[in-house]
């Protein structure tokens, strides 16, 4: 970018009427001066949530067991333990999601990139986009009413065949479980993981693309040695934001799974495991005072987790962008 | 081609063309007929077992006509196409069971009566209330982070330079995933501490949102301002045209198309925010116009309301998605013909 740059004039001295006829002067600093506003107007806000919540939940951290009593969802358990199977909920929700979704976003992002045709390529790609647009609350009453149903039978089957295994033990009819909870999660992440690994996969150089074909490799292998390398570290970022999006999302989880408060494996039983977002969401209306504390923390833990999962990938990708060929 | 090209591709030969669409179509009866012997046939059920013994008919034909490097190819084509076609069911079936539940309580009533005096089993009331709610609060929302966010990204193209551009850019992006239900209880905690613990308004609801939608915003303005050409830059400065003139008159106007479609997205993506809304805007039967002083309702909250309540809720509720989806589409669409035949040709 080009830059005019006016010496500023020495200090002590009238400015030399050339500079401050200068066009636009005044309106270049007040214009910088806005934009630079904005931008740390971003790390305030930023800061301020984190602070905020801070503030809210110290009462919640200080608060002794007597003032836990007095808090009714907690069931007389401590800070700790109250939050650590709602952490485990979280964290085991999101890993069906990611579990599921990630092999299948790559293969989308591959579709779009390497197999569809490429006047259609774009096309796709706003109908995978669209599924990032539809509110979680209309996914949350798809899942009630089409997914739910529709997984019921497999369920049965499953927790029928292999039920010998504690991860499929004890189907309950209506499948409001944790596996059901973690598919439409990977529905809703599926769009962003897609859109990130798409983007990776069209940067890989064509030529070592052109070159892994003329060598002889069927189009399997060409993407195999020449663009799954290539965007390794893509693949890993993209699912650590789908991660991110996974651990934080409310509605799907709040309307879907049949909460408990339990820490085990138990995939298909109703009422066992719960989310932090889901548990703020279905607590808060009735929650008061140390109570609405006591949720705040937990929503503090979630920002911190959710936090640390965006920097790690964030950073991931920064990495890369430095390293890599294509820029 | 003749064998003697390629000699360990084409080892053996080349299934036809017309072959996997034979398999496909040998695959689906087989699988009907399969189905019909050991119990009902369903749609899902033979797509399914149809499909995968499709996967397995192609990669067992070519591995024996082709090859194994070829079968494998073939293997791969098939499970990345067939990938694709699964993601896609969620969102026809979702887009199905929306329109098809929707459209029973669907009427201009609907969207231009209230709840007021609405109880039990009553079929009348509707989602004004809602629409206007959501209308305040997501309009809020965008007069906040809209200007805040277009005026950072210009920070981060225009001047941001050295430690402080780094870190915007890098937090910009962590906040993107900020959690929405966290974004809602930092509104709760900002204004129970400076407000009052009972206040509860659409403006509260708006800051939570501005706190999702700000990072979109300066994300996608951002990408297009980097599009916009540096001799365009040069060749205002070159005539004079001071810094920000140059800003305001040459980049900013040439990136307008994408700026506006990028906009519209970010607006989708908060308008159909639920779980903040639920926390700080909450929920009322009747209008209020006064986003500053008591609750409102606002359609995806009013919609989760109504499902939860069951019985004649769960109609009003599909009726309330059906609006909330054909908005945030129809948002979408606008966006993307915007950029289709606004931006300047060259840059897209």
């Amino acid at each position: 970018m080009a830059t005019v740059t006016t010496p500023d004039a020495p200090p002590g001295r009238a400015p030399a009427p050339r500079l401050s006829d200068a066009p636009g002067r005044m309106g270049n600093k007040v214009f910088a001066g806005v934009s630079t506003g904005a931008g740390i107007t971003i790390l305030i806000i930023l800061a301020a949530v984190a602070g905020f919540l801070i503030l809210r939940s110290w009462p919640a951290i200080t608060a002794s067991q007597e003032d836990y009593d007095t808090v009714g969802f907690m069931q007389g358990k401590g800070l700790w333990a109250y939050i650590a199977p709602l952490i485990f909920g979280t964290l085991l929700s999101s890993l069906i999601a990611l579990i599921i979704a990630v092999p299948l976003s790559i293969a989308i992002a591959l579709f779009i990139s390497h197999y569809a045709p490429r006047r259609a390529a774009q096309g796709l790609g706003y109908l995978v986009d669209l599924l990032a647009a539809i509110p979680s609350v209309v996914y949350g009453m798809w899942g009630m009413s089409w997914l739910v149903p529709q997984l019921q039978p497999f369920f049965a089957w499953l927790s029928g065949t292999l039920g010998f295994i504690p991860l499929f033990a004890d189907f309950q009819a209506p499948a409001k479980n944790i596996m059901s909870a973690g598919i439409v999660l990977a529905v809703m992440i599926l769009p962003i993981i897609t859109a990130t690994i798409r983007e990776v996969f069209l940067q890989t150089p064509r030529l070592h693309e052109e070159a892994s074909l003329a060598l002889g490799s069927t189009r399997w292998e060409m993407i195999r040695m020449a663009v799954f390398p290539f965007g390794r570290s893509g693949i890993i970022s993209a699912s650590m934001l789908g991660l991110g999006r996974a651990l934080g999302e409310t509605m799907a989880v709040l309307m879907i799974l049949s909460p408990g408060f339990l820490i085990n494996f138990y995939l298909l039983k109703p009422g066992q495991h719960q989310s932090i977002a889901a548990n703020i969401a279905n607590q808060f209306p009735e929650a008061s005072g140390l109570g609405a504390d006591v949720l705040i923390a937990t929503g503090l833990a979630l920002f911190a987790i959710t936090f640390g999962v965006n920097l790690l990938a964030r950073w991931i990708i920064a990495r890369r962008a430095e390293f890599s060929g294509a820029n | 081609m003749t064998t003697t090209t390629a000699p360990v591709l084409q080892r053996a030969g080349h299934l036809p063309r017309w072959a996997p669409w034979v398999i496909l179509a040998g695959a689906f009866v087989a699988a009907f007929l399969l189905l019909t012997v050991i119990s009902e046939p369903t749609i899902a059920s033979v797509a399914l077992v149809g499909g995968i013994l499709f996967v397995v008919a192609v990669w067992a034909a070519s591995r024996a006509v082709e090859g194994p490097r070829r079968a494998k190819d073939r293997l791969a084509t098939s499970l990345v196409t067939g990938a694709f076609i699964l993601a896609m069911i969620p969102l026809v079936s979702l887009v199905w069971i929306v329109l098809a539940r929707g459209a029973s309580l669907m009427s201009w009533d609907f969207l231009t009566t209230d709840m007021t005096g609405i109880f039990g089993d009553m079929r009348e009331g509707g989602a004004l209330h809602a629409i206007i709610g959501t209308l305040w609060v997501t309009g809020i929302a965008s007069l906040i982070s809209i200007p805040l966010g277009i005026f950072t990204a210009i920070y981060l193209v225009e001047y941001g330079r050295g430690r402080l551009a780094r870190a915007i850019t890098i937090l910009v992006d962590v906040m993107t995933g900020i959690p929405s239900i966290v974004a809602g209880l930092f509104a709760f905690a900002f204004f129970t501490i400076i407000v009052g613990p009972a206040y509860r308004s659409a403006f509260m609801g708006a800051i939570a949102l501005a706190v999702l939608m700000t990072p979109v915003v300066v994300r996608s303005v951002e990408e297009m301002l980097r599009l916009v050409p540096n001799e365009l830059r040069e060749a205002s400065y070159a005539l004079g045209v001071p810094k920000w003139l140059t800003v305001v008159k040459v980049v900013l106007r040439t990136a307008i198309a994408g700026i506006t479609t990028g906009v519209m997205i970010a607006i989708a993506r908060v308008i159909g925010e639920t779980a903040p809304l639920l926390m700080t805007t909450g929920i009322i039967a009747t209008t209020n116009n006064d986003p500053f002083e008591g609750r409102m309702a606002t359609l995806p909250v009013f919609a989760y309301r109504q499902y939860a309540q069951g019985g004649v809720g769960v109609e009003r509720a599909w009726a309330a998605a059906l609006t909330l989806v054909a908005i945030v589409m129809l948002l979408n669409l606008v966006a993307r013909l915007v950029s289709r035949y606004f931006s300047p040709k060259g840059i897209s």
